[in-house]
């Protein structure tokens, strides 16, 4: 049996909440004030997930950096490899809202999209 | 020059205030003037995500949150300028200086405030020590790293748990760099626990309440900080010195209305705040003057600051229509136990646009307590909080047929059980 | 090139330039060597900014001496370098009755020095003409003729106008050793060697380590330091007068004042420090600062703070300027133990000095000399009309940089394009005032940052705090390496 100690972060409270776990079986979630905290912990230890934000190299642009983000969020380990992906990667202007920068980030299955437009230089 | 409505600042506040107006009244000539190259304000600079729950229902970075306002902006052909500072302003006119008109004034029907909010620097800190570079507050190490895309430094102390800072741990963590520590004064933190979780523990970051940094050295560029355990009184507890060696201090510890231009002009401000004392048209006190956003006070949420700023544009619309102010009688609300400041601070019926929503801060802690609200005396809501921090702001909505009632006066209030 | 000089002057703060300026009224070739990056870079940058009346220092001293002609010729000096100066006047505060002897003994030295204007008032003459003052307050001494002045653009301009006449500048060059040769002086510095016929030492805090390289009777400088706050812009008025406390051994005590841009500025602590390059703020300094501030005026809002300094006073046991030449060392010329009243008394400092030089090397005066140097143009300090012609001529005087102070790219550009300009953040704010005002620079700084990597053609990774190693950034987000 595994303990994983967590903090909710739905509200300000910030409840300490301890999740038992069997494997991938969670056995019992407590510290939790209320339904929403229940939830965060269940999903937070099976599967703990951050949409990555961070910026990219542009070619031939007004700018030489645009903001970016993965479309959706990536498993919480993979963090510094997407960021590693991106940092190697560049794109080339005209960028608008929503393109695909990278289409599949460091095997997450996930795009980097741009989240800002830029036009050419 | 002339505009129905000149809005002052094109961050998040000006673009929503510009927007409701047009939408209020399509007739009407609306100008922004923006002192930055380009619109959306410091949403430009916040590139992670976690904007537009409320207004878009979905999850979107600061740029995308600025883009969305900004597209309807141009379906409704408002007109703005960029690189435009504003020098004065009154309730009909509002000067302002640009490299291609010179010093110019824009005579006007009414002005929307919403010229944001600035950092506090190191020196209003006192913070004893050198001054080598290094030292940013964490909005300026924003900039660089996010827009500019410079890295302020390697090694990392931040001080202060605003939200700012804690979203700066994790960018620059993100980047490459290496953040010791984030030290907060006070015995809680003053960021979003959601900002706690993802941006320090994610990564290890510790967070040590209750201390500060208490020197800093370095000649030429910060060599270390050295930071102390504080007592209740916030003052540093002799023995608990460490020092970290670090290369940058971001600060992160607090944020300031900018409210030179509204001082200037005579309108009222509340010390609370720092920012206009306004009725529930958002309405300052001189007429068709109008303020919004983190002028007005400081928020946690772009959405709200957005909501809000839409009814101050939409108000200001109303205003140059009806060429000044229906009179009606005024509610005062007031602040009880517990409570910092409300906005509004006081509430025409007759203007309300439905129902009313109070938005306050506490003054410290509280757990297990009440937010009340009582008409003239009189128990109006009662509603049990499991929490209340200085760092989220409460809000309660008051029904407009119950407003109907009149009371003279409105008091928010938190009871401890 | 060729590296001999008639005159070598070490330091370029307000002494080094006063005398750089003067000496260049003569025909003779001046080198000025700094270590800083800049002009104005030690004591010159962090003091009160205030030319004093003359009635501290005891008659018969260099001290009395040079503050009264420094004090007259201040009018004619600013005007002509357009340098900000406002004689707002002074009030030394007695504020206990056993002390009112103290205030009568500063009128009658002030008489004897040569004080115009002095008047003793009572009560009720104070609270008239500054009613913000302690409840208190049993009389004060009012000095009409003290003032408040710009010390960096004193400093920086009287070294431009130097430049504008010949005077050759070397930064960011520390002398380590100085000899005699023959008839000369050979000055050893961390980049060349220079020789010259005279040396005129102004290295302020440092002054007696070089004189003592030369001279068989030493003098000793303790670095005495000063903490400051500064004040918001917005309680312009809050006093109209600079606000002394009575003095003591340590010095003229924790005054408030106007700044001459309308800031107000308390203190200076006065802390013997062993450290003659480092002046870090201390809590315990900033907490004598404020507690020396409420004792003479009630409700000051310290909460208003935008900042806190400290500087350097170069304190010499004998407590008196020592402007002469050395002693056993024709031709090196002594500025030693230059504190309060220092930043008065530069333009008679340098005055004297040169004519001690002058007179030394036989020194002839030029026919054309330039005594005219203009500051960075103020759009915002125009009349209408010339500002409206300006900014349509040159479009970068509309466009605001520093918001607090409402700096223009035009101000900023030409301060570092002038001669003798800015290279570093700290260098533009001080000819500027850009990131001087109550953000701190939070908002312009990366602005002024891009302005200087265009202007210098450095990359912005390069841009400087205040020269050596203060990058400011470290590089680059994604670089690849």
């Amino acid at each position: 049996m595994e303990k994983r100690e967590l903090t909710c972060i739905n509200c300000p409270m910030g409840c300490r909440i301890t999740v038992t776990m069997q494997g991938d079986d969670i056995i019992s979630v407590e510290g939790n004030t209320c339904k929403r905290g229940y939830l965060y912990a269940c999903n937070e230890v099976r599967t703990p997930v951050r949409t990555v934000t961070t910026t990219i190299r542009v070619e031939g642009g007004e700018v030489d950096r645009i903001s970016c983000k993965t479309k959706e969020p990536v498993p919480k380990e993979k963090i510094f490899e997407v960021m590693e992906a991106v940092n190697k990667a560049s794109c080339r202007a005209p960028v608008a809202i929503g393109d695909v920068l990278i289409p599949d980030c460091a095997g997450t299955g996930i795009p980097v999209v741009a989240t800002k437009a830029v036009s050419p230089a | 020059m002339k505009a129905d409505i000149v809005i002052v600042g094109g961050g998040p506040a000006g673009l929503a205030a510009a927007i409701a107006a047009a939408k209020e009244d399509n007739t009407l000539d609306i100008l922004i003037l923006e002192r930055d190259h380009e619109l959306g304000g410091i949403l430009n600079q916040c590139i992670h995500n976690g904007f537009g729950l409320h207004t878009f229902n979905e999850e979107l970075t600061g740029p995308e949150y600025a883009a969305r306002f900004e597209s309807q902006l141009d379906e409704l052909g408002i007109r703005y300028m960029l690189d435009t500072m504003v020098l004065d302003v009154s309730s009909n006119s509002v000067t302002a200086v640009n490299s291609k008109e010179g010093v110019f004034t824009v005579e006007c029907g009414a002005v929307v405030l919403c010229m944001g909010c600035r950092e506090r620097p190191r020196g209003a800190l006192n913070i004893p020590g050198l001054r080598p570079a290094g030292v940013f507050t964490a909005g300026t190490a924003q900039r660089l790293v996010n827009i500019e895309g410079y890295m302020p430094g390697k090694e990392v102390v931040i001080l202060g748990s605003g939200d700012i800072g804690l979203i700066m741990a994790r960018r620059m963590t993100l980047e490459g760099a290496k953040v010791k520590a984030v030290c907060e004064l006070m015995p809680y933190s003053g960021g979003l626990k959601r900002n706690i979780v993802q941006c320090l523990d994610d990564f290890d970051i510790p967070l040590l309440l209750s201390h500060t940094v208490i020197d800093i050295k370095g000649k030429e560029r910060v060599t270390s900080v050295v930071i102390a355990e504080v007592d209740e009184r916030a003052k540093p507890i002799p023995g608990t010195e460490q020092e970290i060696s670090c290369d940058t201090l971001l600060l992160s510890c607090g944020l300031i209305p900018e409210n030179e231009l509204s001082r200037e002009a005579g309108v009222e401000i509340n010390p609370a705040t720092n920012g206009p004392v306004v009725n529930e048209s958002f309405e300052t006190s001189i007429p068709g003057v109008f303020a919004c956003g983190n002028v007005l006070h400081v928020h946690d949420l772009v959405d709200y600051v957005s909501e809000e700023s839409g009814r101050a544009g939409r108000s200001a619309a109303r205003y140059v229509k009806n060429k000044g102010n229906g009179s009606g009688p005024v509610i005062k609300v007031k602040n009880g136990a517990g409570v910092r400041y409300t906005v509004p601070s006081s509430v025409r019926t007759s203007e309300l646009e439905g129902d009313l929503i109070i938005r306050f801060r506490s003054g410290g802690v509280y757990r297990d307590s009440y937010i009340d609200v009582l008409f003239d005396g009189v128990s109006k809501i009662h509603r049990r909080k499991p929490i209340i921090t200085p760092g989220e702001m409460e809000q309660v909505i008051l029904k407009n047929e119950d407003l109907e009632q009149a009371p003279s006066e409105i008091l928010i209030r938190i009871t401890e059980n | 090139m060729d590296n001999s000089f008639d005159v070598i002057i070490i330091g370029a703060g307000v002494t080094g330039c006063a005398a750089a300026r003067e000496l260049s009224r003569y025909n003779c070739s001046v080198l000025v060597i700094e270590k800083d990056e800049d002009i104005c870079c030690g004591t010159s940058k962090a003091n009160s900014g205030i030319v004093h009346a003359g009635y501290d220092a005891k008659p018969g001293t260099l001290k009395a001496k040079m503050n009264i002609r420094g004090n007259e010729m201040m009018t004619s000096l600013c005007e002509d370098l357009d340098i900000p100066f406002k004689r707002i006047g002074s009030l030394v505060v007695c504020t206990d009755e056993a002390n009112r002897e103290g205030i009568d003994e500063l009128y009658e030295r002030g008489i004897t020095n040569g004080v115009p204007g002095l008047k003793i008032l009572g009560k009720d003459g104070v609270k008239k003409i500054e009613p913000n003052i302690s409840d208190d307050v049993v009389c004060a001494l009012y000095a009409p003729t003290a003032g408040v002045i710009c010390p960096f653009r004193l400093n920086i301009a009287m070294g431009e106008c130097a430049e504008q006449n010949g005077v050759i500048f070397k930064f960011d060059t520390k002398v380590n050793d100085i000899r005699r040769t023959g008839d000369l002086w050979t000055v050893v510095t961390d980049k060349d060697t220079y020789s010259a016929r005279a040396v005129l030492n102004a290295a302020g805090c440092h002054a007696d380590e070089l004189h003592n390289l030369v001279s068989d009777r030493k003098y000793h400088i303790t670095a005495r330091r000063g903490d400051y706050m500064l004040l918001d812009r917005s309680l312009d008025g809050f006093v109209e007068h600079i606000i002394f406390p009575q003095p003591t051994k340590m010095g003229k005590g924790i005054l408030v004042t106007p700044t001459v841009h309308g800031n107000t500025l308390v203190g200076p602590t006065a802390i013997d420090t062993d450290d003659k390059d480092e002046a870090p703020v201390t809590s315990e300094g900033l907490s004598k600062v404020q507690e020396g501030a409420v004792k003479n005026v009630k409700g000051l809002p310290l909460k208003q703070v935008i900042t806190g300094f400290s500087g350097l006073r170069a304190h010499e046991d004998g407590g008196e300027f020592i402007l002469e030449e050395a002693e056993g060392c024709p031709g090196f010329f002594d500025c030693v133990g230059i504190e309060s009243p220092g930043l008065t008394a530069c333009p008679a400092i340098g005055e004297y000095m040169a004519s001690l030089i002058s007179a030394k090397l036989g020194l002839t005066k030029k026919d054309t000399w330039n005594g005219i140097c203009r500051d960075v143009i103020k759009p915002f300090e125009l009349p209408a009309e010339d500002r409206a012609a300006l900014i349509s001529e040159h479009p970068e005087y509309g466009r605001i940089i520093c918001r607090c102070e409402t700096i223009t790219e035009g101000e900023i550009i030409d301060s570092i394009r002038r001669p003798l300009g800015a290279k570093s953040l700290d260098g533009v704010k001080r000819r500027t005032r850009a990131g001087m005002g109550r953000c701190q620079g939070g908002f312009c700084s990366p602005r002024v940052m891009e302005i200087l990597s265009r202007e210098t053609g450095l990359p912005l990774d390069s841009i400087t705090k205040s020269g050596g190693d203060s990058q400011i950034v470290i590089g680059r987000t994604k670089d690849e390496g």
